[in-house]
């Protein structure tokens, strides 16, 4: 009684061991199944979603304009201090006086990739980049003025 | 002093586990008293990664403060999220729409099971199995990738907002889920094979660390933890939110109340968030995904509470607002803190090579416990 019953034990063992193996071997014979991607082998190919929250960026138009009006909703709406509008004042040709960014001055170390500072943005001046590869030697290289120099408003934007 | 000397008056020897270890999963440490191999007593030291959110909180504003809490329990950081939204709209008093209400328990599901496969690879890693940690996140990644086409983020997604969530679903979200549906449900099988009908794993699992359900209610356990041990504590099931109240799932108790009764809990979760996906996935409501709010968001006086169930229990929010624009005060009610505290009472009398189990199956994630 006590036999069979030790027997039994020892076997249901052996098998469980037995199965956990077989699978095992099943992957180490079935290489197509491994879904592993080499990461910095593969970075040609690699595709991130158009989603992806990497870091913000202003995009520009091919005429060097942005969209940002300067309002500092964005500047707002940001836990962390990250984003920090300078603005100055542009003198119209019809004489009046037009408030514009100076800089929009991005630090990129602060940045917890939220999206509310997009959410906020009134005209959709500043969107995600899929960009992710962020290590750099020199953290001054982290603080990043978003518009281009010597860029200006799009016209229409208020 | 005796702590210094590593030896007790009685003879009892003094071994630190953590801060730095790897079978905490974080910084947790550990002071523990052993008679030969026997525990005497485990006392959890906090405070290694305390970042104090809760202080941080009350000086964001009701729409910045949400992602803080996805740096809590990481691992369920969209329901951490739910909670924080759930409550801020419960004082704002907006009605969510359907599809925002879908959506959200959608992700909140998927983030469960997200959470209970990291679980199962790194608690089978802690016992000493190292193959089933390749297989729980090759279904994890799946998830994530969802996830980072819907929400643009694998871990800290902040995807929930006051009034809805952050964005439509991706046009591919639909067919993603349903064949990472398809693949679990054809990989399943897999993990008894590997792990659940193990012997070597059975045996160190069963009457290990047993935790009765009087223990379990009087250390506030919640969560699959005390589910385990028989205790009924599932938010989704007791108070309903958003629309748990209309999909048929059934919350999952054990009685063994032993460390192979939680693990079951989790495994048996995980198919019925699979039956609640399978439910919504194919009913999403139309219209829209957030509701109008304010630009700046102002909580009316008062104290508003909210509670919901994350994939290690029942995390609770609570508000107080003096009608400004950043709460007064914000108190998280974290599942871990409880869950961890019931440790000493289960670990007692065991042996040191098992406590490595308990702790695996209290499912521990150290930054939703120092907060
Ligand atoms: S993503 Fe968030 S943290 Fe980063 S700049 Fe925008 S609002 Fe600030
Ligand atoms: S980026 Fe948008 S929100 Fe920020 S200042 Fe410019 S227009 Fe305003």
């Amino acid at each position: 009684m006590f036999i069979t019953k030790y027997i039994q034990e020892v076997w249901g063992a052996v098998r469980s061991l037995a199965t956990g193996l077989r699978r095992t071997m099943y992957y180490f014979t079935h290489h197509k199944e491994i879904i592993t991607q080499q990461y910095p082998d593969n970075r040609e190919t690699l595709v991130l979603p158009e989603r992806f929250k990497g870091e913000v960026i202003m995009p520009h138009d091919d005429k060097n304009e942005h969209r940002c009006t300067g309002c500092t909703a964005c500047e707002l709406a940001c836990p962390n201090g990250t984003i920090k509008v300078i603005t100055k004042f542009d003198i119209k040709p019809e004489g009046k006086k037009k408030k514009a960014i100076d800089k929009l001055v991005y630090h990129l170390e602060l940045c917890t990739m939220c999206n509310l500072c997009v959410q906020a943005c009134p005209s959709d001046a500043i969107k995600m980049a899929q960009t992710f590869e962020h290590s750099v030697f020199d953290r001054g290289l982290l603080t990043k003025i978003l518009n281009n120099p010597g860029s200006k408003i799009m016209d229409g934007v208020e | 002093m005796f702590e210094e000397q590593g030896i007790t008056p009685e003879g009892d020897l003094i071994v630190n586990v953590g801060p730095q270890h790897p079978a905490t999963h974080g910084v947790l440490h550990l002071v523990i008293t052993l008679n030969g191999e026997t525990i005497k007593k485990v006392e959890p030291h906090l405070g290694y990664i305390h970042r104090s959110i809760e202080k941080m909180c009350e000086s964001l504003s009701y729409r910045q403060f949400i992602y803080v809490t996805s740096r809590m329990d990481y691992l369920s950081a969209h329901i951490n999220n739910h909670a924080c939204a759930l409550c801020v709209e419960k004082g704002l008093q907006v009605e969510v729409p359907p599809k925002a209400q879908v959506i959200r328990v959608l992700l909140d599901e998927l983030t469960r099971i997200a959470s209970h496969e990291l679980w199962w690879g790194a608690m089978a890693m802690d016992i000493g199995a190292f193959t089933p940690f390749f297989h729980a996140f090759r279904e994890r990644e799946t998830i994530n990738d969802i996830m980072e086409e819907t929400c643009g983020a694998r871990l800290t997604m902040n995807f929930m907002m006051p009034g809805g969530v952050m964005q439509d679903l991706h046009p591919n979200f639909q067919a993603r889920v349903k064949s990472f549906i398809q693949q679990y449900k054809h990989k399943i099988g897999e993990y008894a094979e590997l792990l659940t009908g193990n012997i070597i794993f059975k045996n160190r699992m069963k009457n290990v660390g047993v935790l009765s359900p009087e223990d379990a209610i009087s250390y506030g356990c919640t969560g699959p933890t005390a589910r385990g041990s028989g205790v009924s504590c599932d938010i989704r099931k007791l108070y309903p939110y958003e629309v748990y109240g209309q999909v048929d799932f059934d919350e999952i108790l054990e009685t063994g109340g032993d460390s192979l009764s939680r693990y079951m809990v989790r495994i048996r979760e995980m198919q019925q968030s699979i039956r609640i996906i399978e439910q919504l996935i194919d009913g999403i409501p139309e219209g829209d995904f957030q509701a109008k709010t304010k630009a700046v968001l102002k909580l009316p006086k008062g104290e508003f509470y909210q509670r919901v169930e994350t994939a290690r229990g029942e995390l609770g929010v609570y508000i107080v607002s003096e009608g400004g624009t950043t709460p007064y005060r914000i108190k998280f009610r974290s599942p871990g803190f409880s869950n961890l505290s019931v440790l000493d009472r289960i670990a007692r009398g065991g042996k040191l090579g098992d406590l490595v189990a308990m702790m695996g199956t209290l499912d521990l994630v150290i930054p939703d416990i120092d907060r």
